[in-house]
């Protein structure tokens, strides 16, 4: 069957005559679309035979072409007849014939309106049970929190300092320029606006309320998110893949306690540092913008800063910050441990895990907002 | 099937180091048409590695590999193109794609190299699908969710889907129970029957040296150390192929090899 060296030209050649089909050369996968323009032709007037003795090769391709032209056949009440095949040709055939596909396999029938509701509910009821999941996770964890603070002895101390590097210390030069730059912007944007009424030094209150309270914090979270968030997930998510998370269950070890508490502890320690480095950075950037501008020395922006924001204002950004942090720790690990077998799932939760603590993390956000309208701060 | 006396894959002083380490010095071997080999040896002897050298993911650093008489290393992309179509290779565990079915696993190679009608493509697909015996509900379901066994079998199918003249096979029946393993030999062996398949079978299943093998290479000490029937293999005198032979899992196999025989 085989050519040694030089392949020989692809070609099929075919004749037919008397209601015989006679093949010689190669029939191959390759050489199979030659003919079966001829294949459709003989669906009107099918053969009685076909001669493969000039074959040089036929592949499983070939021999399907051979049954199907048989099936044809067998479709107008001909018994098509098969001459010449080797002894090897005739196993081919054979093999394949067993092996042929159910005819109605292949159909696959489209989506009426029934069928797209179905989708749709089984959408809602999936992310109702991960709502629900994500839920109890949240209460594991708070749990297993709860054993820790009553036996300080369990908490693994030196992955809590690990994690802490990682997540904090590691995102400080991005973190902090991130926020200069939101200074530099807000002071730009607003000392435009400010100037067509005057008001140019309450360009300084713009940026100390917005900063402190909304943006400093709500930008940090994004970007730890974003940094840390991922890495939770796929961290996590390949120690699932490879089965380590089933290895420490048998080892009697609590992954909970282990990967999850360490993580989610390190991010809330670290979130609220984070968030008061934004701080002072955003506003170090708009006392500079301030000045270059509009001429606010920093002694009069600081002046008014002082003077003029409450410091709620502040509290109000690091309140929330622990939040925000739990959001990231938990959705994060989470959809860690929802990684399955393969590596397609790592790559699809690690995006779902940022996607979801982002927009959760915005959610949050805008709770605490109406939340401390009505308590009036 | 009748060997030809010309080998369908030579390898002439394979040279292969990975930074200090030499896995391959002055290895040579010569495959048959139609054979089944089966290439043994300990962990670390560089089986896999071979074959990767022959199949051309691994560049050696000295030597000759030769396919169908033409040289892997030195032919251009176009002529390696149309060679690599001759050979089909399954990777242990099956090195399925995992964001793709098994039906299109096993027509992905079909559709970058071939323009078919996509019936006929999946009538292909499905013929390679049950030949090597998954099941028809099989054809649809991801790589995550099929058994070891079964994504060796899909890997064997997307292996033979271009219908090649050789099929490299890393470990086949590893991590299979016993009789699946059987299974997936008898299988093999069927299939290199049907298709006139010259198999490359790297193998530690001393069963499946047994049940299908027509000869086997044993490399140790960098090189093929010995090469022959089972038979030969049982006079060769070298410590370690004498331990692997001769050894209590040997001696079972090869006990079960002469019940089958005798039945």
């Amino acid at each position: 069957m085989t050519e040694p060296a030089a392949m020989p030209a692809k070609t099929i050649q075919s004749s037919t005559f008397d209601g015989t089909l006679t093949l010689s050369g190669r029939l191959l996968i390759d050489t199979l679309l030659q003919l079966e323009g001829r294949g459709g032709h003989a669906a009107a007037e099918p053969f009685h035979s076909i001669d493969i003795t000039d074959l040089s090769q036929m592949d499983t391709a070939g021999a399907w072409f051979l049954i199907d032209q048989k099936m044809r056949a067998a479709r107008h009440n001909i018994a098509l007849e098969i001459r010449g095949a080797s002894q090897a040709q005739a196993q081919l055939i054979a093999t394949v014939e067993k092996n042929m596909p159910p005819k109605d396999a292949a159909a696959a029938k489209p989506l009426s309106i029934a069928d797209r509701f179905e989708v749709y509910g089984r959408k809602v009821v999936r992310a109702l049970r991960m709502t629900v999941e994500l839920t109890s996770f949240l209460g594991q964890v708070i749990a297993t929190l709860g054993g820790i603070i009553r036996h300080p002895s369990r908490l693994r101390l030196t992955s809590v300092v690990h994690h802490c590097q990682e997540i904090g210390v590691s995102a400080v030069p991005i973190v902090a320029l991130m926020a200069f730059l939101i200074g530099v912007v807000l002071a730009f944007q607003g000392s435009a606006q400010l100037r067509q009424f005057g008001a140019e030094v309450f360009v300084v209150d713009l940026i100390a309320i917005s900063i402190l309270r909304e943006l400093g914090i709500l930008l940090t979270a994004i970007i730890v998110a974003g940094r840390s968030g991922s890495a939770f997930t796929a961290s996590i998510g390949s120690m699932k893949m490879r089965e380590e998370i089933d290895a420490m269950r048998t080892l009697g070890l609590d992954p909970v306690t282990i990967l999850v508490v360490p993580r989610v502890l390190a991010l809330m320690l670290m979130l609220p540092a984070l968030g008061f480095i934004a701080d002072i950075s955003g506003l170090v950037g708009g006392a500079l913008m301030s000045w270059i501008d509009m001429g606010v020395s920093p002694a009069v922006f600081q002046t008014r800063l002082v003077n003029n924001t409450d410091v709620w204002h502040f509290s109000v950004g690091m309140i929330k910050a622990p939040f925000f942090a739990l959001i990231i720790g938990i959705i994060g690990c989470y959809e860690g441990m929802k990684v399955g077998g393969d590596a397609e799932s790592l790559g699809r939760l690690t995006s779902a895990s940022v996607v979801l603590s982002i927009f959760m993390v915005i959610v949050m956000d805008a709770l605490f907002s109406v939340f401390f309208a009505v308590v009036g701060v | 099937m009748t060997a030809v006396s010309d080998p369908i894959i030579r390898v002439r002083g394979l040279v292969t180091r990975f930074g200090t380490h030499t896995v391959h010095d002055g290895l040579d071997l010569d495959v048959k048409q139609g054979e089944i080999i089966g290439v043994v040896g300990g962990s670390g002897t560089g089986k896999s590695v071979l074959l990767r050298a022959i199949v051309g993911l691994l560049e050696p650093d000295a030597g000759q590999i030769e396919v169908f008489g033409q040289s892997v290393r030195s032919t251009s992309d176009a002529e390696f193109r149309a060679l690599r179509r001759r050979w089909g290779v399954m990777f242990q565990d099956g090195a399925l794609f995992s964001s793709l079915t098994v039906r299109q696993n096993v027509e992905a190679p079909m559709r970058e190299q071939l323009a078919l009608p996509d019936d006929l493509r999946e009538t292909l697909a499905g013929i390679k699908v049950r030949m090597v015996g998954l099941p028809e509900n099989a054809m649809a379901k991801y790589p995550s969710e099929l058994s070891g066994g079964m994504r060796k079998r899909a890997g064997f199918a997307r292996a033979i889907a271009m219908d090649p003249e050789i099929v490299f096979l890393d470990e086949p029946t590893a991590g299979l129970d016993p009789i699946g393993a059987a299974a997936f030999d008898i299988l093999i062996k069927q299939l290199q029957a049907s298709l006139g398949l010259t198999v490359f079978l790297v193998t530690h299943d001393l069963d499946s040296l047994h049940a299908i093998c027509d000869r086997i290479a044993v490399l140790a000490d960098q090189k093929v150390l010995a090469v022959g029937t089972m038979d030969d293999m049982m006079q060769v005198d070298h410590p370690w192929v004498h331990e692997y032979f001769h050894g209590p899992r040997a001696r079972a196999a090869l006990s079960s090899a002469q019940r089958e025989g005798a039945q």
